[in-house]
């Protein structure tokens, strides 16, 4: 496979622009796929969301789709559609991004569509209201209204974090978005949206030269604004074990989440990565620790999963990040015995390591995903723009695959040690009425 | 919130320059067709191999036809999926996932009431190997007694939580309402079925059922499909069968009629899961059937989002969309709200309905929901796993890739006129369907709508 080749643009008014062809520089491709992907990803996340306003982030994201200085309510969406594309948004710990994928005859109106939103996005108190109920919608589709609703991402930073910033609910409480305002919106969008505060990044069947001359046509006059200092996150490692329960009105069975504190993903990457590794061998396939101990050999779990990163993807947030162990377990058997064998199982991979063959396996395994993920050119955009703007490197999501090969046995072995049970979190969930576990509609 | 110093919304929303036009579409390029082979092979199995895309992995799909009407069908069939590749003759659980990931590689196998799938992946260069545990499992699956023991334990506590979702609670309302007990309409097995199954009566269910005539394998990748096709065949060579994978039996056409409200306790939210005749995916309206549920609800600049999300806030998501069988098709509309709007949600999706045949999609609502279905093709093929996945849905209907590179111009054909027509097809009183919330806080609004069967 050829990597795609990167090429890097920065504009006067501080925009950061990643360019990755399907191919080399002056020639389309001939026979790859006639699609393209953009996306612009703002360096700021649920993190940076002021006290009184959770949610707020994800709130302002349904915002920039409500239109702009050239663009009516609705045109957004009509425009990329009509042009054959898909599009989306989505708000993480320190970032929020905004993608198309498009047939590529509709780069320029990509571009056009994103450069407006950037320059002069039309907030009005009508937009904001309606956006408010449908995030609230959004938020008893995916939290209230169901089972394991929020977990873990939600219900467990608030036992592992002690500051707001931290372990606040990224989704929002109803009532601090009920009291958001258009004058928060301003402030919001001036103090974080700046160009200089974002990357651009567009991937697939372009025209290098072809698409940089359009990039400066349509965000060469979004003016320059001061880009505020990010703030660091970072808070101390739990000096204890941290413990809560959560009854959730909907769950049939009980579940349990451990959370440990990683290594800064981005100047300690490879020790980061020793827990990408670690959490495969722990819980990727049939032939992974737990799943043969927990699911098969005992039957105490229906499911157990183990990952490093709050939102499902690792590398996704600079420090602080968090490695998550999360299991729905039978309730005839108690979380302590659950808890039991998680760590007895991460004390004999921090004694002996994982075998050269479980390596080998998670090597492998890596690799055939990253490929996988980056054929789908959406996968591939938002990835290539959430590196640079996180990592500063792009480039990092092809290399990562032999990063992840050099990880050796001492590095997970290392991993394992460093998830001590007395500074982590145990957050259990519990069924609010177990004799409901039938689950069935009366 | 404050910051020190910001600019007002009113001067953020506008430029000196003011508001700027929109730039043209550029001239489209066509991509390569990826190079097929659609055969069959001797043991009756069709095969259909794409050369698509640079990315070093292959994917897989094989969905073979799993009907039964047998009242434990669906019990066996799920620990059958569960089991079925645990353990082979010359591999336990174990050894097929270490082989399968020393290549990259993966396999899963699930069933619903038309099909057993498997889908997996592996490096190109491991293809081999995903072949080989492929063709194991099919020909020599044990399902040891502890393994099915195991499985069945397992999946009474997974039915449990599955049956906690609202949208399963939903589903399976809706097809109960629409099917009755016509065994499309059983997709989650009973939990106490699930108990009684035994390791016998689940290898009695392969050998007769897990059969290559009538199933279809797709191969997707960068690799010469004339080859890859002999090396499935060498693969699969001891798979075979006098009998054919069982269909599904037709189904009966959905009648519109009253909604049904369901109880769920502790909803703060009410499940709409609306539903018509539609019409199958080989049918000459088809393409203008598709550009109609387009304009309806099928996409986020469709009627009943633009009403009842962007307008009223009443969801997070509405839908429209078609379910299809080798020789039917349904049109399935969701869409969840709050408790105290989904009265409201169903009053102006019953309104949009009514619309959509008496104002027909104008001429540039048809051109967008045009731009759309084909612009989707595009994108959703562009991916290995995306092409395999959508050659092997087109497979159950008996399609291929021929069908597949012709549809842009099968769209491009449709005329306002036939869409007008097709519209029809969402006719308020074609609809039935239910609602699932709390009845306490529903059941006055709804009764007083009309139409709706309240507990």
């Amino acid at each position: 496979m050829v990597e795609p080749q990167l090429h890097r643009v920065t504009l006067p008014n501080g925009l950061r622009v990643v360019l990755a062809p399907d191919s080399g520089r002056g020639s389309s491709s001939p026979g790859g796929p006639p699609v393209v992907g953009v996306s612009v990803h703002y360096d700021v996340g649920f993190r940076s969301e002021p006290q009184g306003r959770t949610g707020f982030a994800h709130l302002f994201e349904h915002l920039m789709f409500q239109g702009s200085e050239s663009l009516e309510k609705l045109a957004h969406f009509r425009h990329v559609q009509g042009s054959g594309g898909i599009f989306n948004g989505s708000t993480h710990q320190d970032y929020t991004d905004y993608f198309q994928v498009l047939p590529s005859n509709a780069l320029e109106r990509a571009l056009f569509l994103e450069a407006d939103r950037m320059r002069a996005p039309k907030i009005t108190e009508e937009n904001l209201r309606n956006q408010v109920d449908v995030v609230k919608e959004e938020i008893r589709l995916n939290v209230l209204n169901r089972p394991y609703g929020g977990f873990p991402w939600i219900l467990l930073p608030p036992v592992l974090y002690s500051t707001f910033a931290n372990a606040h609910n990224g989704y929002g409480d109803f009532t601090d978005l009920e009291q958001a305002t258009v004058e928060d919106c301003a402030a919001f969008f001036d103090t974080y949206y700046a160009p200089g505060n974002a990357v651009l990044t567009i991937a697939g069947d372009i025209d290098v030269d072809q698409a940089t001359d359009l990039v400066h046509k349509h965000f060469g006059d979004v003016p320059a604004r001061p880009v505020a200092q990010r703030p660091s996150f970072s808070e101390p490692y739990p000096a204890q074990e941290l413990r809560d329960r959560h009854a959730d009105p909907h769950a049939p069975l009980p579940a349990i989440a451990l959370g440990y504190r990683l290594p800064d993903p981005v100047a300690e990457l490879d020790s980061y990565l020793a827990n990408v590794v670690l959490a495969a061998v722990l819980s990727d396939g049939d032939a992974s620790r737990l799943q043969q101990r927990m699911v098969h050999r005992e039957s105490m779990v229906v499911d157990v999963h183990a990952g490093a990163g709050l939102m499902g993807a690792p590398l996704d947030a600079r420090d602080p990040d968090t490695f998550t162990l999360t299991a729905i377990r039978t309730p005839e058997v108690d979380s302590a015995r659950v808890v039991g064998a998680i760590d007895e199982e991460l004390e004999r991979i921090a004694a002996d390591g994982p075998t050269a063959e479980e390596l080998a396996r998670v090597t492998a395994r890596w690799s055939a995903g990253l490929y996988r993920e980056h054929d789908r050119l959406m996968s591939r955009t938002l990835d290539l723009g959430s590196a640079e703007l996180v990592h500063g490197r792009a480039e990092l999501i092809s290399e990562l695959p032999s990063r992840v090969g050099e990880i050796t046995a001492q590095d997970v072995a290392a991993a394992a040690k460093a998830l001590r049970p007395d500074a982590r979190a145990v957050l259990e969930i519990e069924p609010a009425s177990e004799e409901s576990s039938d689950g069935g509609a009366a | 919130m404050t910051r020190a110093t910001h600019r007002s919304a009113e001067e953020i929303g506008r430029t000196e320059l003011g508001p700027r036009p929109l730039p043209a579409l550029g001239e489209p390029r066509s991509g390569r067709e990826p190079a097929t082979v659609d055969t069959v092979l001797d043991n009756g199995l069709r095969v259909i191999v794409a050369r698509h895309g640079a990315v070093p992995m292959v994917e897989l799909r094989v969905r073979i036809p799993f009907a039964g009407q047998d009242r434990m069908h669906p019990a066996r069939a799920e620990v059958l999926a569960e089991t079925l590749l645990t353990g082979t003759q010359r591999r336990n659980r174990v050894q097929m996932d270490t082989d399968l990931a020393a290549v990259g590689g993966d396999l899963h196998a699930s069933v619903d009431p038309e099909h057993l799938g498997i889908a997996g992946e592996a490096l190109a260069s491991g293809m081999d190997t995903l072949l080989d545990v492929l063709g194991d499992a099919l020909t020599g699956a044990v399902y040891a007694d502890d393994e099915v023991a195991g499985e069945r334990d397992r999946l009474v506590e997974r039915i449990a939580v599955a049956r906690s979702q609202p949208r399963v609670i939903a589903r399976e309302e809706l097809q109960k309402h629409r099917y009755g007990d016509h065994p499309f309409a059983r997709e989650v097995p009973e939990a106490a079925d699930v108990g009684q199954v035994t390791a016998e009566e689940v290898r009695e269910l392969h050998s007769r059922a897990v059969v290559p005539r009538g199933a279809t394998l797709v191969l997707v990748g960068d690799v010469d499909p004339e080859r890859t096709v002999a090396e499935i065949a060498r693969h699969l060579a001891g798979w075979h069968s006098e009998s054919s994978a069982r269909e599904m039996p037709t189904l009966p056409a959905v009648q519109g009629g009253d909604i049904r409200l369901v109880h769920r306790d502790g909803a703060v939210q009410s499940q709409l899961r609306l539903s018509a005749q539609g019409l199958p995916r080989t049918d000459p309206r088809y393409p203008a059937l598709q550009i109609a549920n387009l304009t309806f609800g099928g996409y986020f600049s469709s009627r009943l989002v633009e009403n009842i999300r962007e307008d009223k806030g009443y969801t997070y998501g509405a839908h429209s969309a078609f379910e299809f069988t080798p020789d039917s098709g349904s049109i399935l509309v969701d869409a969840d709200t709050a408790s105290e709007v989904t009265a409201a949600a169903l009053l102006e999706t019953r309104y949009e309905l009514g619309r959509l045949g008496l104002v027909p999609p104008t001429e540039s609502e048809v051109e967008s929901a045009r731009q759309y279905a084909i612009g989707g093709l595009l994108t959703s093929t562009s991916s290995q796993s995306g092409l395999a996945s959508m050659l092997a849905t087109l497979a159950t209907c008996g399609l291929g890739q021929e069908w597949l590179s012709a549809h842009p111009d099968r769209l491009r054909a449709v005329t306002a006129e036939e869409v007008a027509e097709a519209a029809w097809f969402w006719a308020p009183t074609a609809f039935t369907g239910v609602v699932v919330g709390d009845a306490e806080k529903l059941r006055d609004q709804l009764q007083a709508l009309g139409g709706v069967t309240v507990p």
